[in-house]
């Protein structure tokens, strides 16, 4: 294809976040106008993606003499999650509508770029472009939590930005290394170099170290809960539905299928490390008083269903933990959006501030309660279809991993209902709360897209699940010789000659007419 | 005859200098002050001329026997071309920022600029120019002593304000230290292989080092060591950044760091050329430890010159990981990172020039410059883009120059350096976005409110525009003067 949509697609909200930088209040408009035209280049991108056609599309390549190049091109994979971004940068932008009042053109500017980056680094094809966009969101997320962030946004900016960028250094070294050895920065062809066993090991680590601060696993999570309370309403949507997903993208690229062995080796680190995370943060969600870091809890919770899909070895568990990436990105976008429609009215997120709004604000519970459900994967949602693959995806490997990460939907069923019920529920004991007025047609218009699409997701996944499937089937070829031994699998017995019931059937076989 | 014209072809931009410098001299000695800003002028423009004549050179690449001038006293290769560019660039810097500074009431207790300024800045910069073309320990030392007894002058400038004098005085006593130190190592070197010109002096190392040689190896890289301010020698760098008037801050951090580290990697190639195992643990011991005190140093600062100050060290740690690597494609990493260092060096000391209050006062620590977003928002963006660049943190140009260094490491199979490198220079960027912080996310005090001069946006915008990605542009032709720069030193090797 000629038309270079997808560098387009990082020049439009470019040119934006520039002309925001500038433009004072009139920005809220310019950074609205921006993210749409951004997404229908990304439905464009979408409408002209061949399912079953060429594993890598809308390519593009120029060779820079920065000891890189500038190489674009997208899969099914990168496709979905580029998707995901752009559908859910005008809703942040329309949630910071009215409740971001200082320099607002900086603030949009910088949502703008964050565009830019996250566009970049799910369509880079070049190692150290991949690593250029991947560790540059450092800067207006930094921005984004400090400047608009809560009371405690220093902390949580430090955090994030220490944390993030020890991680992302180390993965730096182990690309030099991969290049030197390999030649070439070249995605695709690194994906199917074969790095030797051993240095695979270090190579898988060091990834590891920036992936795995990114999804984030235990132990590596406490940046998160600070960072999304701190960070104002867009700016958690944007970190809990893109940001962490930049963690489960890295090891889907990068750690299983260029160090197949390597991740074989560590599949039962992973998976330890996701069944503490499933079980405790979830216990840990149960008891917050704070909504925001409940939600924050429970995405650690919910990536851990994703790092387990991803290590399961086979086709269900990767499909699945792609399916709940793209879900949890909507839900917990949209439950941050919740809180933030509240916290908006009376500026607390304390749970027990609030109560009975079901009967003041009946639309708000209505949305509430549906984006609930979908976190907790009742079927229909499409956190139902991504739970249940994924889990069915690592039963054929471990089943007491499934049974210990099953135990995770239960506790996200017990906190999340909780957390309704103490809001929604009950008396209206704050006659502040009480007071509020039912959501605005500007959240009506936030709302009513991410649930459609849950929705959509839930029923018919096929049309996410389609783009997608050649890729995973071709990853899975690459990874099933090293895949780990399965628990699950049957051991063939020696075949009985005659059926188990044969003799007593012979012997009464003149009796039996 | 012909030879001695030959020669003298090559020193063109030295005898320039010269020539520009004395005249100056006899300038300032007769008009006075009222001279001063003319003479600036006339000082910046005489350094733009001596760094056309290395155009050519630059361009097509210099090497072998022909760049020798005066028998063997001086190479005139690629390598001294290019760190000669960068040394002329960083001295017209520090002459653009310094009037504005000077006739401002930041210096109030003094005359104004003053007409020997220029005239320093000239001298220091010709001893650089003649240090960094040094193939012989003897002009080593000449060019040395010519730059830094400029400097120790130039760091005591402002005579009636006692940090400028103190800072004069520290640099002097503990140079003149180093300078010691350096002469014993060259005569231990001279006595133990009988030769001061750099192809002897490795003729004589030939082999394995006798303890005497390895003595005088090791005294030489401390003395350098102690003008590159590098950790364990760095001591006196907070110092003298802080209480030097901020333009010669400027300059101090820029060209003498050019200069110091060519020689040092001139030195270490074409003299211990054959001794790689002596030096390079030395080298890379000295750049490990420079990476982490440098960051680890400048955590408790709040003057944000002497923060500048451990920054430098830090920076420092990088270029002689480069050299440590003792590969060509460490050499050219290590001036692709000279180059950019010093653009986000002259950035980000002018961005403090800028920050003045309404009567044109000076503020230089964090508490002033609280807020500045929302007070002077250009200044507060270019030193957010300045402070991240020296971070690393991509896409800006300073990810560059520590994304060619570590790949040199790696190459080399030096993964552990490279590991332990990379890790330190997280602790810097603690530091880097607390001057983010304190400029974005806290309450402005709103003191830095004053207006700045022409010359100081002009410079700043420069600086800001090659920091920003737009940089990557040009790295392509820095890379290729940085490979031909690289090739002319490992020909000796």
């Amino acid at each position: 294809m000629d038309f270079p949509i997808l560098t387009i697609m990082m020049l439009v909200p470019l040119a934006g976040a520039l002309a925001c930088l500038f433009a004072g209040s009139a920005s809220r408009v310019i950074a609205l106008g921006a993210t749409l035209v951004t997404f229908v280049l990304g439905i464009m991108l979408w409408a002209n993606y061949e399912i079953g056609g060429a594993q890598w599309q809308f390519q593009e390549k120029y060779e820079l003499v920065a000891g890189f190049s500038y190489a674009l091109g997208i899969d099914g994979i990168a496709l979905m999650l580029i998707m995901l971004s752009v559908f859910l940068m005008p809703i942040c932008i329309l949630a910071s509508w009215d409740s971001i009042k200082k320099r607002t053109g900086e603030y949009m500017a910088a949502f703008l770029f964050m565009e830019v980056l996250m566009i970049g680094t799910f369509a880079a094809q070049d190692l150290f472009l991949f690593y250029i966009f991947f560790e540059a969101g450092l800067i207006p997320m930094y921005l984004i939590i400090g400047v608009w962030g809560g009371d405690n946004r220093i902390y949580a900016s430090y955090k994030f930005f220490l944390y993030t960028l020890i991680g992302s250094v180390l993965m730096l070294i182990a690309m030099f290394w991969m290049v030197s050895e390999a030649g070439t920065s070249d995605i695709p062809t690194l994906m199917q170099y074969n790095f030797p066993g051993g240095a695979q090991t270090w190579l898988w680590l060091a990834f590891f170290a920036s992936f795995a601060v990114k999804v984030p696993m235990w132990p590596f999570h406490t940046w998160l809960p600070d960072a999304h309370v701190q960070a104002p309403t867009a700016g958690s949507v944007i970190l809990a539905g893109v940001l962490l997903k930049l963690g489960g993208y890295g090891f889907i690229r990068f750690s299983l299928p260029m160090f197949p062995d390597a991740s074989a080796d560590f599949a039962w680190f992973v998976f330890i490390l996701s069944m503490i995370a499933v079980i405790y943060t979830s216990l840990v969600a149960l008891v917050q008083a704070d909504m925001k870091k409940l939600i924050a809890y429970s995405s650690v919770a919910h990536m851990a269903i994703v790092t387990v899909g991803l290590f399961a070895f086979n086709v269900q568990g990767l499909e699945g933990a792609m399916i709940v990436m793209l879900s949890h990105g909507l839900v917990s976008g949209a439950l941050f959006l919740c809180v933030g429609v509240i916290y908006d009215r009376l500026h607390t997120r304390e749970i027990e501030r609030y109560g009975g709004l079901s009967i003041n604000m009946p639309y708000y519970a209505l949305f509430f309660l549906f984006f609930t459900m979908a976190s907790i994967g009742l079927p229909g949602t499409s956190g139902f279809v991504g739970e249940f693959l994924s889990l069915a995806g690592i039963y054929q490997t471990s089943s007491l991993v499934a049974l210990v990460s099953t135990t995770g939907i239960i506790l996200g069923a017990a906190y999340m209902l909780y957390l309704y019920r103490r809001v929604a529920f009950g008396d209206q004991k704050n006659a502040d709360a009480a007071a509020m007025k039912d959501i605005t047609a500007r959240e009506w218009i936030m709302m009513t897209p991410i649930a459609a699409v849950v929705l959509w997701m839930g029923v018919y996944p096929e049309s996410f699940l389609a783009p997608m499937r050649a890729d995973i089937a071709a990853l899975d070829a690459l990874l099933s010789a090293a895949a780990p031994a399965s628990d699950a699998a049957l051991t063939g017995g020696e075949p009985l000659s005659e059926a188990a019931n044969a003799i007593e059937f012979e012997g009464h076989e003149g009796e039996a007419h | 005859m012909l030879d001695f014209s030959s020669s003298f072809a090559l020193v063109i931009p030295e005898l320039i200098l010269t020539g520009a410098g004395l005249v100056l001299l006899l300038v300032a000695a007769w008009v006075g002050d009222k001279a001063a800003r003319a003479a600036t002028i006339v000082a910046a423009g005489t350094l733009f001329t001596a760094g056309l004549f290395t155009i050519p050179g630059l361009h097509f690449g210099t090497d072998g026997p022909d760049t020798y001038a005066f028998g063997t006293l001086l190479k005139i290769d690629s390598f001294a071309l290019f760190s000669k560019a960068l040394i002329y660039l960083a001295g017209i810097g520090a002459l653009m920022v310094a009037p504005a500074f000077f006739n401002g009431p930041a210096a109030a207790s003094e005359r104004g600029l003053r007409a020997e300024y220029p005239v320093l800045v000239l001298f220091a910069t010709l001893g650089m120019s003649i240090m960094v073309s040094a193939s012989d320990f003897m002009t080593l030392y000449m060019g040395l002593e010519l730059n830094s007894l400029a400097a120790y002058v130039l760091a005591a400038i402002l005579r009636k304000d006692t940090r400028s004098a103190e800072a004069g005085l520290k640099y002097f006593v503990l140079g003149a230290l180093a300078s010691g130190i350096l002469l014993y190592g060259i005569s231990l070197l001279y006595g133990f292989t009988g030769g001061t010109d750099f192809a002897s002096v490795r003729a004589g190392l030939e082999g394995e080092l006798s303890t005497g040689q390895l003595f005088g190896l090791t005294f030489v890289l401390a003395g350098l060591a102690f003008k590159i301010a590098a950790v364990p020698f760095h001591m006196w760098t907070p110092d003298v950044y802080e209480g030097a008037p901020t333009p010669v801050t400027l300059f101090f951090a820029t060209a003498p760091k050019v200069a110091a580290v060519a020689l040092t990697a001139r030195v270490v190639f074409e003299v211990f050329g054959g001794q790689v195992q002596a030096w390079q643990q030395i080298v890379m011991f000295t750049a490990l430890a420079s990476i982490v005190f440098g960051a680890l140093g400048a955590i408790g600062q709040d003057n944000l010159k002497r923060l500048l100050a451990y920054s430098s060290i830090n920076n420092v740690g990088f270029i002689l990981l480069g050299l440590a690597v003792a590969t060509p494609a460490g050499a050219s990493a290590m001036l692709i990172y000279l180059v950019i260092y010093v653009v986000m060096s002259l950035g980000s000391f002018t961005a403090l020039l800028m920050l003045r209050g309404a009567d044109g006062e000076l503020y230089e620590t964090f508490g002033d410059i609280a807020g500045l977003a929302v007070t002077r928002p250009a200044i507060a963006w270019a030193l957010l883009l300045f402070m991240f660049s020296l971070a690393g943190i991509p896409p800006l140009l300073g990810f560059y120059s520590k994304f060619v260094v570590f790949q040199a490491v790696v190459e080399a199979d030096l993964i552990v350096f490279a590991a332990i490198g990379i890790a330190a220079s997280v602790i810097g960027a603690f530091y880097y976005i607390k001057f983010v912080k304190v400029m974005f996310f806290d309450e402005p005090v709103g003191l830095a409110t004053g207006k700045s001069e022409t010359s100081h946006w002009v410079l700043l915008a420069i600086t800001a525009a090659i920091i920003s990605p737009l940089g990557y542009l040009m790295t392509g032709s820095i890379s290729d003067l940085a490979n031909k720069a690289a090739y002319a030193l490992f020909l000796a090797v």
